[in-house]
């Protein structure tokens, strides 16, 4: 059971939780019982592992396959563009051409 | 619930001669080649207050696609007038539009600027024409119109990982029940429906419109794969979304819960009530660029499906309506519409802090429907918008099992 309110589990098989109020670097959160320390600020509508994942692993979220793990994700750490990819097309971003915040 | 439909629920159109009803009874400029436009532009200013809208198409070269649409769009319930603005010399068969327009029953000129004596003089003169037709349409008597009667298209744009929790699964829930009411709905853009297509298929009415729908979705994947990018922007991971099928996923929750009664593509009109989806891709190999190059493009091609409302769920914040038809804005992310409240008519993001479920977020949008078909504006319409684009593509009619209400 998920008790931090900040988080918002969309089905029961899935690997992440989405941030629906934004989350500070440092932070403490609870996900599934377990405290982990925000590493980065975690944007609103943002992804945060629900449990570890493994390079090749698929992540889930609405319960169905939204891409493959290509980094060691540990629990509460953000889940986007550097550690998932697309099974289909190359995510596309302006990540290199502005200051990395992790979403705002 | 159908007992007490008929004077909450009646709306206000205007009756066309194919036996359609319209919402709005607007004058459309239509430029018919790029080097009409800014003639078009400047005939439709003064009025733009008026309900006179300014559509067109840019290229000089024909193409059988933006000729069907340039049809469907002028004979659009929502049009009561046409003028048509050609420089002259471009390849758009202007004598066939205007054809099709009069034999719709609807006022139609065309000025051709080379003709006329240039740029003043055409302005003068569409001006004079457009003048006489806001005045005639203002005098048109209305009739009321029924939920039935009514086309809504959505589209999502400027997405984030709001718009999958909040605003689009809401505007699923409008969708079911204006399906139910006996409303015609269309969803769109198969490219956003990649990972969805096996869920997709199984609510189709027939399983040979399954076979359908997952053909167009692996078109889709095929043409977007060819081109290097998914459908999916800079600002979608921005806000949250890390993939196309993630992104996929929330734009799928527009289409509600109803059975899928068919596949249309741009131009088609739905044969009856029921849950379409739009097939925006083109047929056959890649050519002419992105299939659709904004959320514009696509709104176009909801409204040349017969839409005379289009549901814009946005997360990022889009500010755009539409010529032609209304545009109804609904902002799935709380944040968004603390910032942009004024562009937005449906503040769906209180569903995240649980001061809203989606079935009252549905409830809200369906309602707002109804007043927006009994004439009320949408904030995209009384800030004026009236963005219309429309570009080349290539399309093979719809095969059998497409409409299986039809063909059975």
């Amino acid at each position: 059971m998920n008790e931090d309110p900040r988080l918002l589990l969309l089905d029961d098989q899935d690997d992440i939780m989405v941030v629906i109020a934004p989350i500070r670097r440092g932070e403490t959160m609870e996900v599934d019982g377990l405290r982990v320390q925000a590493t980065a600020d975690i944007g609103l509508g943002h992804k945060v592992a629900r449990r570890p994942l493994a390079p090749g692993a698929q992540v889930h979220k609405y319960g169905v396959p939204i891409g493959s793990v290509t980094k060691p994700i540990a629990v509460g750490e953000h889940v986007h563009v550097h550690n998932l990819a697309s099974n289909y097309t190359p995510t596309y971003t302006l990540d290199d051409a502005k200051p990395s915040t992790g979403g705002t | 619930m159908c007992a007490m439909a008929d004077s909450s629920t009646s709306l206000r159109g205007w009756l066309r001669q194919d036996g359609r009803k319209g919402i709005r009874n607007t004058v459309a400029v239509a430029y018919l080649v790029e080097c009409a436009h800014h003639v078009c532009r400047e005939i439709a200013w003064p009025m733009r207050e008026q309900g006179v809208h300014v559509i067109g198409f840019p290229g000089c070269f024909p193409n059988d696609y933006a000729q069907r649409m340039m049809e469907a769009l002028a004979t659009h319930p929502n049009v009561g007038a046409v003028l048509l603005v050609s420089l002259g010399c471009e390849s758009f068969n202007k004598y066939r539009l205007e054809k099709v327009i009069r034999e719709s029953g609807r006022p139609v000129k065309t000025i051709t600027i080379q003709a006329t004596g240039g740029t003043r003089s055409s302005i003068q003169e569409g001006r004079g024409w457009v003048a006489e037709q806001v005045e005639a349409l203002a005098a048109e008597p209305t009739l009321p119109m029924g939920i039935q009667d009514l086309v809504v298209g959505t589209v999502c744009g400027g997405s984030d990982g709001t718009s999958g929790i909040t605003g689009n699964p809401a505007a699923g829930r409008a969708f079911d029940k204006l399906v139910a009411a006996g409303a015609t709905c269309i969803f769109e853009e198969t490219g956003e429906l990649i990972g969805c297509e096996h869920i997709m298929a199984k609510r189709a009415v027939t399983p040979e419109l399954g076979l359908v729908l997952e053909a167009s979705v692996a078109k889709a994947a095929r043409y977007y794969a060819t081109l290097g990018y998914g459908s999916f922007a800079a600002g979608n991971a921005d806000g949250g979304l890390s993939t196309i099928e993630e992104k996929s996923m929330g734009a799928y929750a527009k289409s509600g819960r109803s059975p899928l009664s068919g596949l249309i593509k741009p131009g088609d009109l739905p044969p009856q009530g029921g849950l379409y989806l739009l097939d925006v891709v083109p047929d056959g190999e890649v050519r002419f660029g992105f299939p659709n190059i904004n959320d514009n493009a696509e709104i176009a091609e909801l409204i040349a499906c017969g839409s005379h409302v289009v549901l814009f769920v946005t997360g990022r914040g889009s500010v755009v309506g539409s010529a032609i038809s209304p545009v109804v804005k609904i902002c799935a992310n709380p944040e968004t519409f603390r910032r942009m409240a004024d562009d937005m008519d449906v503040d769906a993001g209180r569903i995240l802090h649980g001061k809203a479920s989606l079935d009252d977020v549905g409830q809200e949008i369906f309602d707002l429907i109804l007043s927006v078909g009994r004439g009320e504006k949408t904030r995209s319409e009384d800030l004026g918008h009236q963005e219309f684009i429309l570009g080349y593509k290539s399309f093979e009619p719809i095969g059998p099992g497409c409409l299986p209400s039809v063909t059975v």
